[in-house]
């Protein structure tokens, strides 16, 4: 039999309802090559029982001819930020170390009653807080992929990178993200897969370890759009928990798949062009156009004139929530506590806060402090809520010239890891293009497009209007089918 | 803007984190980089412009006035809240002393 292993969500789905192999055969198959993937440090947890429970679940209801669930026989990695029930969960923080929730966040539970099972918790920036995976207070998460006749350690992106280089060396087919400022589709552009961020509001935030609340979205991430479709239909809807959940029926995505682009706009936002942005992005750029010209679209060129604005912006709303958020972590209620001899309450707070948060957090936090402190919120956090609506607004306008937009995901291909891990802006500048639609709650999605001169992917983001991820994962399903893109690490772990 | 050790320390203390003095010399130049960047934003015309409360228009629900409506989030699930606790104590979360 071919290797199960390289078989993406939509072919093991259909294998198994086939009865092609089971559903046990693919669980023990992705088992076994998530064991011998320990180098890649992309699994906090494995949790081999609970894929293979969900497997045999899946084989006995085929047995018994009933209709097998959406995700039957499909195992996935879960991002370390969902709280998984009986399963430690630490976002990847010594502060939550030896936290094990008694409950399940909703997108994880959905995914188990379509059917999925889970392969183990997947490694992650600290907190989500960070574009590298070097953050994790459980050590970097290296990409699979290598320089030729380079053995040094590349980034495979962040905050979602332990998915992002699980699903890239085939230790899963599919795996959940989060993204608040680009967190699911960096990566994804990093390693050579896909990822979608849905609207804002469309996945349940419930159980999901919160960052930035206004901001944080689940998506998955996969092989390719279908399989991107396939999950983020069974993550996503409406739920009673989530103030912000959005009464909405899920459509069915993977249904409505078309690479047809006839009559649709794609509009190219020319503030987009940066200086110093490599050639080879600008001429993947190009190639993004034409294919989707080559699909039917007319290209039209849009401004979204507050673009250089989204950074900052998101650097005071995202800290200023961070350190709102965070502030439950006290040593009290669940995770570490450090009492030093003799301390009193406060005390306790701080040496407990010291000690559990990572560097990145901790600064996050001290920003977020600050710009929200007595005579600062108007200058900082006022004002970057109004930049913030005016970014919403330069995308509402874009939208009345076109129907999706189309950018570079990121401004490089993956870079080493501790190349800017000294700069804290250096790595903050590395989702520019991904930071103005997490502003907007917009849906958008990376796909790759192809390789550059190293031989490292490099994706291009699709971004729409609010609720069209449809027209999103179309317009990355043309793409897709033009770019041919099909490469992959060679395995060296 | 430019933050010096003192206002570290004080940001410091207002987030709960404990911080040396070492530390705080250390952040300060590395805040002050960050806020300095941030401060752009202040070249932006937002005069009548209302800040975002939320990015898509959602109707803000109440839940049913009903005691449990949902069990994962109602009540009665003491034990299950304690089980993370680093400390507790006949259904409490214990803390040092407080008042002397």
């Amino acid at each position: 039999m071919a290797d199960l292993t390289d078989l993406g969500i939509a072919a093991l789905r259909d294998g198994v309802r086939t009865g092609a192999f089971s559903a046990v055969e693919v669980a023990d198959a992705f088992v076994v090559k998530v064991a011998k993937a320990k180098p890649l440090n992309a699994f906090l947890v494995e949790t081999p029982d609970h894929a293979l429970s969900a497997a045999r679940a899946a084989d006995a209801a085929r047995a018994a001819g009933e209709t097998l669930k959406p995700l039957a026989g499909v195992p996935i990695g879960m991002k370390d930020l969902f709280c998984t029930k009986g399963v430690a969960t630490t976002a990847a923080s010594h502060i939550l170390e030896g936290f094990v929730p008694t409950y399940e966040s909703t997108v994880s539970q959905k995914l188990w009653d379509a059917g999925a099972g889970m392969l183990g918790k997947l490694n992650m920036d600290q907190f989500a807080m960070g574009s590298s995976n070097e953050t994790s207070a459980f050590g970097n998460v290296i990409s699979p992929w290598r320089r030729p006749g380079d053995i040094a350690p590349l980034a495979p992106g962040g905050s979602s990178g332990g998915s992002a280089s699980a699903v890239s060396a085939g230790l899963c087919p599919g795996a959940t993200g989060t993204d608040t400022g680009g967190s699911i589709r960096q990566p994804a552009a990093f390693v050579g897969i896909s990822g979608i961020k849905p609207t804002y509001g469309r996945c349940s935030r419930w159980g999901t370890i919160a960052f930035a609340s206004s901001l944080d979205q689940a998506g998955p991430m996969a092989r390719d759009v279908r399989d991107c479709a396939i999950m983020l239909e069974a993550m996503a809807g409406f739920d009673a928990k989530d103030a912000t959940s959005l009464q909405r029926d899920v459509p069915r995505w993977e249904h409505g798949l078309s690479p047809t682009m006839a009559g649709k706009r794609v509009g190219i936002p020319k503030e987009y062009r940066v200086d110093g942005m490599p050639e080879e992005i600008e001429a993947l750029w190009q190639a993004g156009i034409d294919w989707l010209k080559d699909a039917g679209a007319e290209i039209v060129e849009v401004s979204l004139p507050h673009t250089k604005y989204a950074l900052p912006a998101y650097y005071i709303i995202a800290p200023a929530e961070a350190s709102s958020n965070l502030a439950r972590y006290d040593g009290v209620r669940y995770g570490l506590r450090d009492l030093p001899e003799g301390a009193g309450l406060q005390d306790m707070y701080a040496a407990t806060r010291a000690e559990g948060f990572g560097a990145e957090v901790k600064r996050r936090i001290m920003i977020g402090t600050y710009v929200l402190s007595a005579g600062f919120y108007d200058a900082y956090y006022t004002q970057a809520q109004k930049v913030r609506a005016l970014i919403a607004r330069d995308f509402e306008l874009a939208f009345q010239t076109c129907d999706v937009l189309l950018t570079p995901t990121a401004p490089s291909a993956a870079f080493a890891l501790g190349e800017k891990s000294a700069d804290p802006i250096a790595m903050y500048l590395n989702d520019v293009f991904t930071v103005p639609s997490s502003l907007a709650g917009l849906p958008a999605m990376s796909v790759p497009g192809g390789l550059d001169k190293a031989g490292l992917p490099l994706g291009l983001q699709i971004i729409g209007k609010p609720l069209d991820e449809q027209g999103v994962l179309n317009a990355g399903l043309a793409i897709e089918q033009r770019a041919g893109f099909a490469a992959r690490p060679q395995a060296w772990w | 803007m430019s933050v010096d050790t003192a206002t570290v320390k004080k940001v410091a203390a207002l987030a709960r984190i404990a911080i040396t003095d070492e530390d705080a010399s250390r952040l300060a130049p590395e805040l002050s980089n960050i806020l300095g960047w941030i401060e752009q934003l202040g070249e932006v015309d937002t005069s009548g412009v209302e800040p975002m409360t939320a990015v898509i228009a959602n109707h803000l629900r109440l839940r049913d006035d009903v005691v449990n409506a949902d069990p994962l989030t109602g009540g009665g699930i003491r034990d299950a809240l304690m089980t993370n606790a680093p400390q507790a104590e006949h259904g409490f979360f214990t803390v040092p002393k407080v008042i002397e």
